[in-house]
């Protein structure tokens, strides 16, 4: 107890050093908390991935498309539930600044593989029956004030001309991992418009979204579809849908990599800052630390105090940084729209946070502290003369 | 029939201690004899650099002699482990300080407070020891006042508070009117005074000052590392 009054009463001596440290550590820790969050939005897409859900696509690249006709053949596959298939659209709502993923899907059989995308029942219907019709996630129609039954127009890039569609209906994510950006409109009005359009064959697919009975057999499934298609004009390539997302984080991972470093080396840089004040903190009482000693403390009490007054610094800064992290880190999330689907700040981030800020505190006592235990009392205490 | 003598509380017995600065060995004290008998009021003297500080040091077990024995209480301090003399000092030990060396963030009852914390009593009892010695020293009402809210003369005295509240067995003063003007450091020498006749506390001073020293019962003079024979202090 006494000892908890001491520290304390230690912590606050130079106000102005112990804010202005403190203030190091709340931006300290709060930068950590969304560089954190940055990298973990970046993932997201992984995080929410089905481990019952398998992507095949061309094995030569993304953007070469798949025939139609694979559809049936993977369907017959052994260990195969359901297939259904999406095309990347590419369009511009307004300008290129709006960007959102818009995907053509068969909805029926898509809706049924990504229980997660929760729509009414009333919604679900209407889309399925109205061929000009679309979805949103709630994310995305929220941040362009879309309601059911709006006129959205897209201008094509990949597929040209100007595609308007009608909001059928605004699907809520089924957990906070849900992408809620994306826009879902009919495959059919996809390949009927093209074929119409440009007079080519339309019925290609981006990729193929396989649904298995068993997550063990991914590996097994994926041979066995790939083994289908081999030799053929358009051999495939079947992975999971976590291994498909990965592929796309991969591109940025030198991005994600220095991302990280940067948010350990703000640590680095505030655990320097506190040991320094811990140092000067433990210089000025040497020869308070010293008097403790004669009358009988241990150097075991004077070490307890410096840790103590350390980690109560860094507790409380770090303490703020955390609390603080939350606004920002949704004000932020705001701000950039459907850049980041999910931009939430995940337990894991908030106790790596807490963790730093013990070790920030930690580390900035244990030189001053095992200098202070150390030294003699009579050093100590001519100190003061 | 004479009674026998009863043992010195401190019983120094050739004493030396030397610093090690690189190669060259620096002697501080050499084949120091001294005793010290229990309710006696010592003033060490001696010139600048003749060893009294570090005698002192010893004597309170705050400084580990080169060779030699101290007995203090019939314990060879100088065989005890760090740990031990921690604990011995709690137990024996009252300090006064020049500077006084009060924590500036407690108060003045929680500063002599502080040698209680290292024993077994209850709040209640330490509270009770603490008022004591507070009244003793004349310092009652600043209980709560923090140490720069008194005067030099009233820090010393609470720091002579802290000396006395755990009862020790022996009080060492380091130039405890070092910091002190002439009145202020009259006082605290009556209150020394006052602890070595009313409470029979024994006490080993160390000073420059030839009116303070002549304050004691006692006067040991150090030159060069060496006691020179005793005298009566000339008030004495």
């Amino acid at each position: 107890m006494f000892l908890l009054r001491l520290l304390l009463k230690n912590a606050f001596r130079h106000r102005l050093r112990t804010l202005l440290t403190m203030i190091g550590l709340v931006v300290a820790i709060c930068a950590f908390g969304l560089l954190r969050t940055i990298v973990d939005a970046w993932y997201n897409g992984v995080e929410g991935t089905s481990s019952t859900r398998l992507v095949t696509r061309n094995a030569i690249s993304l953007t070469f498309p798949l025939p139609l006709a694979y559809a049936d053949r993977i369907r017959g596959v052994e260990g195969v539930s359901a297939v259904s298939w999406s095309n990347w659209f590419g369009g511009v709502y307004i300008t290129e600044r709006n960007f959102f993923p818009q995907f053509a899907v068969e909805p029926a059989s898509y809706l049924a593989l990504y229980p997660e995308y929760v729509l009414k029942d009333e919604e679900k219907k209407a889309f399925l029956i109205d061929q000009q019709g679309a979805v949103a996630g709630r994310k995305l129609a929220e941040q362009h004030g879309w309601k059911v039954g709006d006129q959205i127009a897209l201008r094509g890039t990949i597929y040209p001309g100007t595609w308007t569609f009608t909001l059928r209906g605004i699907w809520d994510g089924a957990d906070a991992k849900t992408d809620e950006s994306q826009f879902l409109f009919h495959w059919k009005l996809l390949s009927e418009t093209t074929r119409k359009r440009l007079n080519t064959n339309a019925d290609y697919v981006g990729v193929f979204v396989v649904r298995i009975d068993e997550p063990d057999s991914a590996p097994l499934v994926s041979q066995r579809i790939d083994a289908l298609f081999k030799n053929s004009r358009a051999e495939t390539l079947t992975e999971t849908e976590k291994a498909f997302q990965l592929g796309f984080v991969a591109l940025s991972e030198a991005i994600l990599v220095a991302v990280q470093a940067v948010s350990v080396v703000i640590i680095v840089i505030i655990m320097a800052v506190m040991a320094n004040t811990m140092t000067m903190t433990a210089r000025e009482r040497l020869a308070e630390y010293a008097t403790l000693k004669a009358l009988g403390f241990t150097p075991g009490f004077v070490v307890k105090l410096l840790f103590g007054e350390s980690l109560v610094i860094a507790l409380i800064g770090g303490g703020i940084g955390l609390v603080v992290t939350l606004p920002i880190a949704a004000a932020f999330a705001k701000a950039v729209g459907t850049l980041f689907p999910v931009f939430i700040v995940s337990p894991l981030t908030m106790g790596l946070q807490l963790l730093a800020s013990i070790v920030v505190g930690l580390v900035a006592a244990a030189w001053p502290a095992w200098t202070m235990s150390r030294v003699s009392i009579v050093n100590g205490l001519r100190h003061v003369g | 029939m004479n009674a026998a003598p009863s043992p010195p509380l401190i019983a120094i017995r050739e004493l030396s201690k030397a610093y090690q600065r690189g190669e060259q060995r620096i002697p501080v004290l050499e084949g120091v004899n001294l005793e010290v008998q229990a309710g006696e009021f010592v003033a060490l003297m001696g010139p600048s650099g003749s060893g009294k500080s570090t005698l002192l040091n010893l004597i309170a077990g705050i400084d580990k002699p080169t060779s030699g024995r101290i007995e203090i209480g019939g314990t060879d301090i100088a065989t005890l482990s760090e740990g031990e003399l921690a604990d011995w000092r709690a137990a024996n030990i009252g300090f006064v300080f020049q500077f006084y060396n009060l924590l500036p963030v407690l108060t003045a009852f929680e500063n002599v407070e502080l040698p209680l914390l290292l024993t077994r009593l209850s709040r209640g009892e330490r509270r009770r020891h603490v008022q004591a010695a507070l009244d003793r020293v004349r310092l009652a009402d600043r209980a709560e006042h923090y140490p720069n809210e008194l005067s030099g003369g009233q820090q010393q005295r609470v720091a002579i508070a802290r000396a006395i509240v755990s009862d020790p067995t022996l009080i060492v003063a380091d130039e405890p009117t070092g910091d002190l003007d002439r009145v202020t450091g009259a006082e605290v020498l009556d209150l020394l005074e006052q602890l070595n006749r009313e409470l029979g506390k024994t006490i080993v001073m160390v000073t420059h000052d030839p009116k303070a020293a002549a304050r004691a019962r006692r006067l040991i003079h150090l030159e060069k590392g060496e006691l020179v024979p005793d005298e009566a202090p000339a008030g004495a």
